[in-house]
């Protein structure tokens, strides 16, 4: 008994370190005064602000392009390679998969400046097209990753036996290989945008003039001091992933109750 | 392992992806008149006078800053082609000329330069001899910003910076010059010296500070003070009247040991692709009006005439803090030092910050 | 396996990735090593990796070892505790919890540093609260431990994921079997449960070790920029005082300590045989 009460504490404290400080930044967000000490009063006025500022539409609206790009960049790329890995020889296929980790081990820091270095030698102007580049790279690994397991332990028997019986290489792959690797596809996509939309480090490294994905935005202005509206940015974004999370988790929960 | 990990992730992952829906579009889409990219120091442009130069010209600019001399120094010596107009500081712009980085200006498509006064210009010599590449922008002097109620000793030399007293109140310039001015200047040497043993001290000295220091930064000084999270900063005389507004109790002095007074310019770079634009941009911003309203946004002294003679609250036009009289204390400005003398602060600098 | 008429098609069909790869993976690497091993006119040199060995540059990389360090081991005392307590519920349940747990990492990694600036600031939300309630106030911002709170906070769920992952796959029947055999819970513990975790636990370690070895926007934000790591070194010598060399050669020097954590990795996944 003594165990379980233990347990529930232990969680609960664990909890309200991880959540405490989100929600204290949510509060601030509709608080009128500026400084952080006082209570100045209910206001939504940096929620407003927040909408009229254009530097924050800019930045979030590249945040997002940058991520769905990439996202479908490397996940067409990943999958591919992925089913050409089959036919291809164990130790070459061992060698790819060495050079894909590379990005996923390495630290952000040496990643971001070694595709700095590349840019600028190509005489790349750094800006949009750079970042993309950068995160596709980045985003190829989770995609491979998730999507190899898939591959190894297929069994390529329907495939053939879809041949046999005269079904043409592409139909028979689209209908018996590749539904058995969307889960995959699709995870390591997801997984890939969420990369993608939390990078600091690599485009902070790899971005040119005039162009700020959400979190270069929010380094420059926390190092000009902290302004309200940042809270209210942070809010907004905490609640829609929470929100949609909600949704996710029920949507399959019924799908798997009906069978 | 990070398989595993992954499809952990991934039921998370799912919720984000509605994002996407959210926005599109793209606004790189330039003006009519081309683009303009231009590179200023944070908060440093009353930001609706962007959108009337974007509206008068049909040019569209992309407006970025940077925090300090250096950081924009990196920023073009890897690419000059990166912006059009910047606005560097004095001794910056002696390095940006030396290593061929920005360009002669034509002053007869800058008319409007003849606004900035003959004074300014004399100064901006002093970096940009015959005056070739610069157009003065703000000028000041660097200084203590303290609050009254929080400080009870005559504030007067940079020594108050070293008070154990104030132990965990002080807020120093994150930039090397900035910071090895105050304590060069408190040791009664030059600011600009390369002598290694004058910096030797310096050096020590700042390491000695170090503990005191709350934190060193740049333009949070500014908020910092006015949410009396310090007591005293080192910080542009510019900030003084804005601080001060915002806050009665910060008050701004200049040392007795003197400072460094400062000019910015505008500067256009090398690899320049919109050189007329940024001539226009130049000229825009040396307009009487324009000037005007980016002195009373940003609050730091102007160098142009028609601004100064049209400013309305007469307690500003003043102001010995906006237009101090420069003989009531001794005064010096930053000199480009060379590579040599840039490694050696640089390599103190290092010391100091990685100190304990 | 006959999806391929023969190799050839399949080395043809991974050759846009090969390309891709050596382009943006390999080259970049190769070209940061160039830089590490010249000056800046292009004579081979030693002197730029050398340079970590001088006091300041030592102090930092010292530093960031120790602080990075410590905040692994914080997040392995907090994760493992959870990691044993979600693994024993029952699956819908803990399903859910863990997903709350690793939810904060979906917010902006800079927005989650941003709120402990808010929190930890000498005026800032909690010192407010303590000394509402007449408590004496804490100084922790700009200090190593305000580093170390900022660096578990953002790294936790990279522990607790690993550590939840290989103690729930521990078949029940192991730990029964020892217990019908006489061992008593602690017992059972270190014999058993602790040893069938281990890759977990390594793989926590090297995935909470490594970026807070080398971040620079944890140190600038909750440090005041008075606390340098070596990853605000590298980042100074590329963004202010301009000397690529210098950078590449200490980004070098970390990359050696990202391949001793692969070899570890490496060793104690076989061991484990996983995946």
């Amino acid at each position: 008994m003594m165990k379980k009460v233990f347990e529930r504490v232990y969680l609960a404290l664990l909890l309200i370190f991880m959540y405490a400080p989100i929600v204290t930044l949510i509060v601030l967000s509709f608080n009128s005064s500026k400084s952080r000490a006082k209570w100045g009063g209910f206001t939504l006025n940096w929620y407003v602000n927040l909408m009229s500022d254009e530097a924050v539409a800019s930045a979030l609206v590249n945040t997002l392009t940058i991520a769905v790009l990439a996202t479908v960049f490397s996940t067409i790329i990943g999958t591919f390679t992925c089913i050409a890995m089959i036919g291809i020889s164990k130790k070459m296929r061992s060698v790819i998969m060495g050079i894909t980790n590379i990005p996923m081990i390495n630290a952000d820091i040496v990643t971001g400046i070694s595709l700095m270095l590349l840019f600028r030698f190509l005489h790349l102007s750094s800006g949009f097209s750079t970042i993309l580049l950068a995160h596709i790279t980045f985003n190829i690994p989770f995609v491979m990753l998730s999507v190899m397991p898939r591959i190894k332990n297929m069994n390529f028997y329907v495939y053939e036996a879809a041949l046999d019986l005269g079904a043409s290489p592409a139909y028979a792959f689209s209908k018996t290989v590749l539904p058995d690797l969307v889960p995959g596809i699709v995870s390591g996509a997801l997984m890939a945008f969420t990369m993608s939309l939390d990078d600091f480090i690599i485009t902070y490294f790899t971005k040119g003039s005039g162009f700020e994905t959400l979190s270069t935005l929010i380094y420059s202005e926390v190092k000009k001091g902290i302004k309200p509206e940042i809270y209210a940015l942070s809010a907004i974004i905490f609640v829609v992933v929470l929100v949609l999370l909600f949704i996710v988790n029920r949507a399959p929960a019924s799908k798997t109750n009906k069978k | 392992m990070k398989k595993r990990i992954i499809s952990m992730i991934l039921s998370v992952a799912m919720t984000v992806s509605v994002f996407a829906l959210s926005g599109c579009g793209s606004d790189s889409a330039s003006g009519e008149n081309g683009k303009l990219y231009v590179y200023n120091w944070g908060e440093y442009i009353d930001e609706e006078v962007i959108d009337e130069f974007e509206e008068e010209t049909g040019i569209k600019v992309i407006y970025d800053t940077f925090e300090s001399n250096e950081i924009m120094y990196a920023k073009l010596a890897q690419d000059s082609s990166a912006y059009d107009v910047v606005c560097p500081s004095d001794y910056m712009v002696q390095k940006l000329i030396q290593n061929d980085l920005i360009q002669e200006l034509d002053f007869g498509s800058i008319p409007n330069s003849a606004n900035i006064g003959a004074q300014y210009y004399e100064s901006a010599s002093d970096f940009d001899p015959g005056n070739k590449y610069a157009v003065p922008y703000c000028w000041g002097t660097v200084g203590i910003l303290y609050n009254k109620t929080m400080v009870d000793d005559v504030v007067d030399s940079w020594d108050i910076l070293w008070d154990e007293k104030y132990s965990g109140q002080i807020l120093m310039q994150d930039s090397v010059r900035d910071a090895f001015m105050v304590s060069l200047l408190r040791n009664g040497y030059s600011m600009n010296t390369k002598n290694e043993d004058e910096l030797r001290v310096a050096t020590d000295d700042l390491i000695a500070q170090k503990p005191l220091v709350q934190a060193y930064v740049i333009d949070q000084v500014r908020d910092k003070m006015i949410g009396e999270e310090a007591a005293l900063g080192v910080i542009y005389s510019g900030e003084a009247i804005y601080t001060a507004r915002e806050n009665p109790d910060l008050v701004y002095v200049v040392p007795k040991e003197g400072t460094n007074v400062w000019i910015d310019s505008w500067v256009i770079t090398k690899g320049s692709k919109n050189v007329e634009n940024a001539q226009k941009w130049i000229d825009f911003m040396c307009r009487g009006d324009i000037a005007l309203r980016n002195f009373e946004y940003i609050t730091y002294s102007t160098p142009n005439t028609v601004a100064q003679e049209n400013i309305e609250d007469e307690d500003i036009k003043n102001s010995k803090v906006a237009f101090p009289d420069l003989s009531t204390f001794p005064t010096e400005s930053y000199q480009y030092l060379g590579e040599d003398g840039d490694k050696l602060y640089n390599d103190s600098w290092m010391e100091v910050k990685s100190a304990d | 396996m006959k999806l391929f008429k023969n190799k050839k098609s399949a080395y043809l069909m991974s050759s846009p990735y090969i390309a891709w790869a050596l382009i943006f993976i390999v080259v970049p690497l190769c070209m940061v090593i160039y830089y590490g091993l010249t000056d800046s006119h292009g004579a081979m040199t030693f002197s730029n990796i050398a340079t970590i060995a001088k006091p300041g540059y030592l102090k930092a990389l010292r530093r960031s070892v120790v602080l990075a360090l410590a905040s692994t081991l914080v997040c392995f005392i907090l994760a493992y505790p959870l990691g044993m307590i979600l693994s024993s519920m029952k699956l819908k349940r803990n399903t859910f919890l863990v997903t709350l747990f690793i939810l904060p990492m979906w917010m902006n990694f800079l927005l989650r540093t941003l709120t402990w600036m808010t929190l930890l600031e000498g005026k800032g939300v909690i010192n407010t609260v303590l000394e509402f309630l007449h408590l004496p106030t804490i100084n922790i911002i700009n200090t190593p431990s305000a580093i170390i709170l900022g660096m578990v906070y953002n790294f936790l769920p990279f522990m607790i994921l690993p550590i939840y992952n290989s103690l729930s796959r521990i078949d029940d029947n192991v730990i029964n079997a020892a217990r019908d055999l006489g061992a008593n819970s602690l017992q059972t513990f270190l014999r058993i449960t602790l040893p069938l975790s281990v890759p977990g636990i390594i793989s926590g370690i090297t995935m909470v070790f490594i970026p807070a070895l080398t971040t620079f926007a944890i140190s600038t934000m909750l440090g005041g920029s008075k606390i340098l790591l070596i990853g605000n070194v590298i980042e100074q010598e590329f963004t202010q005082l301009y000397d690529w060399h210098l950078g590449s050669g200490l980004s070098i020097v970390l990359m050696i300590f990202i391949l001793i954590n692969m070899v570890v990795e490496s060793i104690f996944d076989k061991q484990g045989g996983l995946s």
